[in-house]
This record gives C-alpha cells, sequence and structure tokens, in this order.
C-alpha cells in the first residue's frame, strides 16, 4: 500500500508545458504513468474495503431507476397520456416511416387498446400533412390524401378524374372509387382555369421530379359561375424517395395558394415548400428544410394563367433548390469541424 | 427495449430529450437502459470551486447532482455520493488535463470532461466528452444566424491487464445540430448523431492514457469524414434525387 503512494507522487511531478499533440504528450509521460496503473492495477487485484465503488455505474443507475419507479407508483399514466404519447411518436416520424414507427410503438406500449385508438387518430392527420399519394383501383391513376381534397373523413377527390377515392388511413390504401358528385365538383367556369393549371403543372412536375404528384384543387369559391367574383385554387406537389434498404429517405412538399383577384386582375401566389431527408444507418441524421414566397402575376385567360403560374412555380421552386446547395455548402460547418494543426 | 432503440433512430433528433422522456414513462422498467444507451446534447455546468465548466452526463450523475472533475464534488452537494478511488481520480485528473489540451488543439475552444471508474470486471471505464458550441453572432458569411453545436462522447471500457495487454472497447458518438434561419432561404436544420465503435488490444507499456488518446484521435478522425459524407453527402444526395437540378432534369433517373 505504502508503494502505491509512492507511485501516485508521479503523476503530480509532471508538468504541462509540452504544447505538442495528445499522442506525443504521452509517450513523454508514459513512465510516470504506466507506474501508477501498475499501482492501480494492484489496487484492482488485491480486496480491499472500497470494494463498495467496484459498481459505480451500477449503483447510481438502480436509484435513479428507483426513483422514477417510485414516483411511477405514485403517479401512473392515464390511459388518455399514454394515447398522447403514442400519437406524439407517430406525428413525428419522418416521410414513409410511419408504418415502421407503429409496429416499435406496438411492442413498447403493450396495450392494443391504446394502440389503436392511438393509430386511427393520428394516421389520418400524418397523412394529410405529408400528402401521400395512393394508387386507386380501376386504373384511375393515383390521388393525393390533403385536407383541400377532404370530403370526409376518409374520402379524397382527385380533381384531375373528378373521382372520390375511399382511403383506409391506417393501412394507407385506397380501397374503393366512386365518381364525384356535381356538388363536389367545382363549377365549369372555375374548372377551366383549374383544368388548364393542372395540365400545366403536371407538365412541370413530370420533368421536374422523378417522382412527383400533383394537385389542383379550388379552395375557395368553386360555385363561381362567371367572371366578376375572387376564387382561390391550389396547387400540391408531393414527392417521395423512400430507400429503407439503404437507410435512407426523403421528401419534398410544396403547396401554392393562389388567389385570383378579378376586380384588381392580379393573381397572388403564396408557396410553402418543405425538404425533409432521414439517413439511419448506424445514427440518425435528419433535415428539417423550409421556405416561403410570394410572387404575383396579371389575371389572364385559362391557358395564359397556367403558363403564368407554371413558369412562377418552377422559378421559384428552381432558385431555392439553388439555396439548398449553398446551405450544404456552408463555411461555418468547416470552420467548426476544421482541426487546425492535423490534417486527415 | 429494441422497439424502443428503433423509435429513438426515428425520431427528429432536435426532439431526442422528448422523445426519451416519452419512452422513460412508458417503459419505466427499463430506465437504466434507456439512459445509458440513448444520448441527448451535452449540458453544462459551472464549477463553485473554480468557476470551469464542466459536462452532465449519466456517468458521473447520482440522483440529481453531478460531480465535476476538477474539483470532484457534487454539485448540488451530495453527502452519499460514489466516487472514483484516489488511484482511479489521479488519473481522472491526468486524463482531464490532456484532453483538455487536446480539445484546445483539435476545436481552438470548446469544453471538455473525463469521468471514470471502476466496473466489475477488474477493469475500469473512462469517458471523455466534449462540447463545442459553434455558433456565431452575425459573422457568418452570409450575414445570417447560424447555430451549430458539436456534442462527443467516447465511452472507453478498459479490460484488466493480460500479459502485459490491456483489450480497449472504445464507443463513441458524435451530435451535430446545424441550424440556420435566413429571410431568403427560410430555415434549415440539419442535426442527428453517428455512433461507431472499435476494439483494441494494446500493449500498456505506453499508458493507459496514451492508448486512450492514440483510440480517440484516431476515431473522431473517422467520424469527421462520415460526418462529411453523411451530414452533406447522403441528405444532399437524397434533395438532388427528388429534384435534379435544371441541368440533368433533361435525363430521366432510373427507378430505384
Amino acid at each position: 500500500m505504502i508503494s502505491i503512494f509512492v507511485f501516485s507522487l508521479f503523476p503530480s511531478l509532471s508538468c504541462f508545458t509540452n504544447q505538442k499533440a495528445f499522442t506525443d504528450h504521452y509517450l513523454l509521460l508514459h513512465i510516470s504513468l504506466s507506474l501508477s496503473f501498475s499501482s492501480a492495477f494492484l489496487l484492482f487485484l488485491v480486496p480491499n474495503k472500497s470494494k463498495r465503488f467496484r459498481f459505480f455505474p451500477l449503483k447510481f443507475a438502480l436509484q435513479r431507476a428507483r426513483k422514477i419507479g417510485m414516483a411511477e407508483e405514485e403517479t401512473e399514466l392515464s390511459e388518455e397520456q399514454r394515447k398522447e404519447i403514442a400519437k406524439w411518436f407517430l406525428l413525428n416520424a419522418p416521410a414513409g416511416e410511419i408504418q415502421y414507427v407503429a409496429k416499435d410503438l406496438k411492442s413498447v406500449l403493450n396495450d392494443d387498446d391504446v394502440y389503436n385508438e392511438a393509430v386511427s387518430e393520428a394516421f389520418p392527420v400524418y397523412n394529410k400533412s405529408h400528402m401521400i399519394c395512393l394508387e386507386m383501383p380501376g386504373r384511375f391513376g393515383d390521388v393525393l390524401v390533403t385536407s383541400y381534397g377532404e370530403l370526409q373523413d376518409n374520402e379524397y377527390l382527385d380533381p384531375k378524374t373528378a373521382q372520390v377515392a375511399i382511403v383506409d388511413h391506417v393501412k394507407q390504401v385506397c380501397t374503393e372509387v366512386r365518381p364525384a358528385t356535381d356538388e363536389e365538383l367545382p363549377s365549369p367556369y372555375i374548372e377551366e382555369y383549374r383544368c388548364a393549371l393542372d395540365i400545366e403543372m403536371s407538365k412541370y412536375v413530370g420533368e421536374a421530379y422523378p417522382k412527383g404528384f400533383c394537385s389542383v384543387y379550388c379552395t375557395n369559391g368553386k360555385d363561381v359561375e362567371g367572371p366578376g367574383s375572387d376564387f382561390e385554387l391550389v396547387v400540391v406537389i408531393s414527392a417521395a424517395r423512400l430507400s429503407p434498404q439503404n437507410f435512407c429517405n426523403g421528401s419534398w412538399r410544396s403547396i401554392w395558394n393562389i388567389e385570383f383577384k378579378d376586380d384588381i386582375q392580379i393573381l397572388e401566389l403564396k408557396g410553402k415548400l418543405q425538404v425533409g431527408a432521414h439517413y439511419f444507418e448506424e445514427g440518425n441524421v435528419q433535415l428539417d428544410a423550409r421556405h416561403e414566397c410570394k410572387d404575383s402575376t396579371l389575371f389572364q385567360s385559362p391557358d395564359d394563367s397556367a403558363v403564368s403560374i407554371a413558369t412562377i412555380i418552377r422559378h421559384h421552386e428552381t432558385e431555392y433548390l439553388a439555396s439548398l446547395e449553398v446551405a450544404f455548402n456552408m463555411s461555418g460547418l468547416f470552420q467548426m469541424l476544421e482541426f487546425s494543426r492535423v490534417l486527415y | 427495449m429494441e422497439a424502443a432503440m428503433g423509435l429513438m433512430r426515428r425520431m427528429p433528433p432536435r426532439h431526442s430529450e422528448t422523445a426519451l422522456s416519452a419512452l422513460l414513462s412508458l417503459l419505466p422498467q427499463h430506465s437504466s437502459d434507456l439512459l445509458s444507451q440513448v444520448d441527448l446534447p451535452l449540458q453544462v455546468l459551472c464549477d463553485v470551486d473554480n468557476g470551469k465548466e464542466f459536462i452532465l452526463c449519466e456517468y458521473n450523475r447520482d440522483a440529481d447532482s453531478y460531480r465535476s472533475p476538477w474539483s470532484n464534488k457534487y454539485h448540488p452537494p451530495l453527502e452519499d455520493g460514489p466516487y472514483p478511488s484516489s488511484e482511479l481520480r489521479k488519473l481522472e485528473i491526468e486524463a482531464n488535463d490532456i484532453f483538455a489540451i487536446y480539445r484546445d488543439q483539435y476545436y481552438e475552444g470548446g469544453i471538455s470532461s473525463v469521468y471514470m471508474w471502476e466496473d466489475d470486471n477488474e477493469g475500469f471505464v473512462a469517458c471523455f466528452l466534449i462540447k463545442k458550441d459553434g455558433s456565431k453572432t452575425g459573422h457568418g458569411r452570409r450575414g445570417c444566424l447560424e447555430e451549430g453545436a458539436w456534442d462527443a462522447i467516447h465511452v472507453i471500457e478498459v479490460g484488466p491487464e493480460e500479459e502485459g495487454t490491456t483489450r480497449y472497447c472504445l464507443t463513441s458518438t458524435v451530435m451535430l445540430s446545424l441550424t440556420t434561419d435566413d429571410e431568403s432561404s427560410g430555415s434549415f436544420s440539419l442535426s442527428g448523431s453517428l455512433r461507431r465503435q472499435m476494439n483494441m488490444k494494446l500493449s500498456v507499456a505506453d499508458g493507459h492514457l496514451c492508448n486512450m488518446g492514440k483510440m480517440i484521435e484516431e476515431m473522431e478522425g473517422k467520424l469527421r469524414n462520415s460526418l462529411d459524407q453523411v451530414y452533406f453527402g447522403k441528405t444532399r444526395e437524397m434533395v438532388c434525387t427528388l429534384r435534379p437540378p435544371a441541368e440533368v432534369a433533361q435525363m430521366r433517373l432510373p427507378d430505384s
């Protein structure tokens, strides 16, 4: 034991005057350090009274667990609270991952009733916010699930084909399709504008997005019969790239609100763009980038307006993509990561 | 427990604290596992004795108090907290001083802490932590608000000495968070964590700190490269796949 005291004096004799890198420093000190190590090992090998510190991490982990356990007995989570927590997890799932989150959640919750309730409440909200794209049976193509096209809890209008898709939110499939009624569709006057814009947007999306879908809805004034009144259309673009085998998923969502102001003969556009990506091999890295923009143009004929609008949207979205490139090249990060004296 | 870790891998990293609290309340029986396996951005306290800051983590914590590596005291004070043995404490002091030099050279600033304790297998465990806040105050090149934080946690399990060599098992986690909020380009938030492991059997002739130092230096280099590839490479690739820049829009990309 005395030798341990003697050896332990050595480290205190070392001076930190040497400014070289980590490894060099150790080589200079290794003699004193190895002596203190051997004494430390003697301590481990020889049974002694200070054994109570052997269970160091376990001891305080258990203490903490006990404290939490005690707290649990006092305030057990209600079913309602557990459901809200479950919903939080579901709603925060990255694009294309809600089914995986649901599976893990089911195991963690270990309570089918709470799970089923949470799932039935969270899935519709998630599906609409992510604007998921579902295939309609009967070769009608695809339908986007959005709040703009929602007629009832699980019925979604596809304006392109004038069909209504009935959707199972939890399974994320379209179970059946029916034709839309006249009341559900816009007036012929509005439909002219909507349809022209839809055609232009589909062209743009087809070129710009390898796996993108778009829809154009009338959100205000769908029964307007002719000129003299304002109305509003919304363009929705949704693109997702899901590659779970490569541990990488991503999504692009654009929502463009267009106000057709008849009195001043101007169209006002407001765009909201949102890009997300998730990489999860040996880690969890997520990108969340958002952008809002505005623009305006003249109120013209349906075809000319459509071309104008599509040009504006294309311009803003391309510009945003370029600014994202700049963000990725941010000098700030590299300055922070810059390891000043050693090059890798 | 596997399902819980699966959930942590999918929740947005900036909400990881909320996600962990939620899991702790749903799975109280697994709280010690969760607390030791899930990494959250590091917090810092100031040591009242010498004004130096130290990093908080599960490894220097007892109940709600944290032990400072500089003064070896619990903040707020605790009558009965666990402490490393005096030999290990000497090693811990060495390690803190040396690691501070390392940190200053590589990071030019930031805060570091090292905690050590004996474990059940006649070896010991050392935890090296670094926290760097890279946020700027308006001096960014584009004049926009930038926030950045780098947190590194390296836990090395040191086995008992066997015939002059020792086994070291290093588990490293780096958490990085970058946010910009700008008038013209909106908000951009890239954050997350990467975890790697490294096992080595090294001779004790050079001493533990030298061995551990070499491992950490090598690991941080690898992680920095991974971060380049992952944070920027993969996420940028994903954005370009979703919507290729104008030049490639003419070609249709093959379906994956």
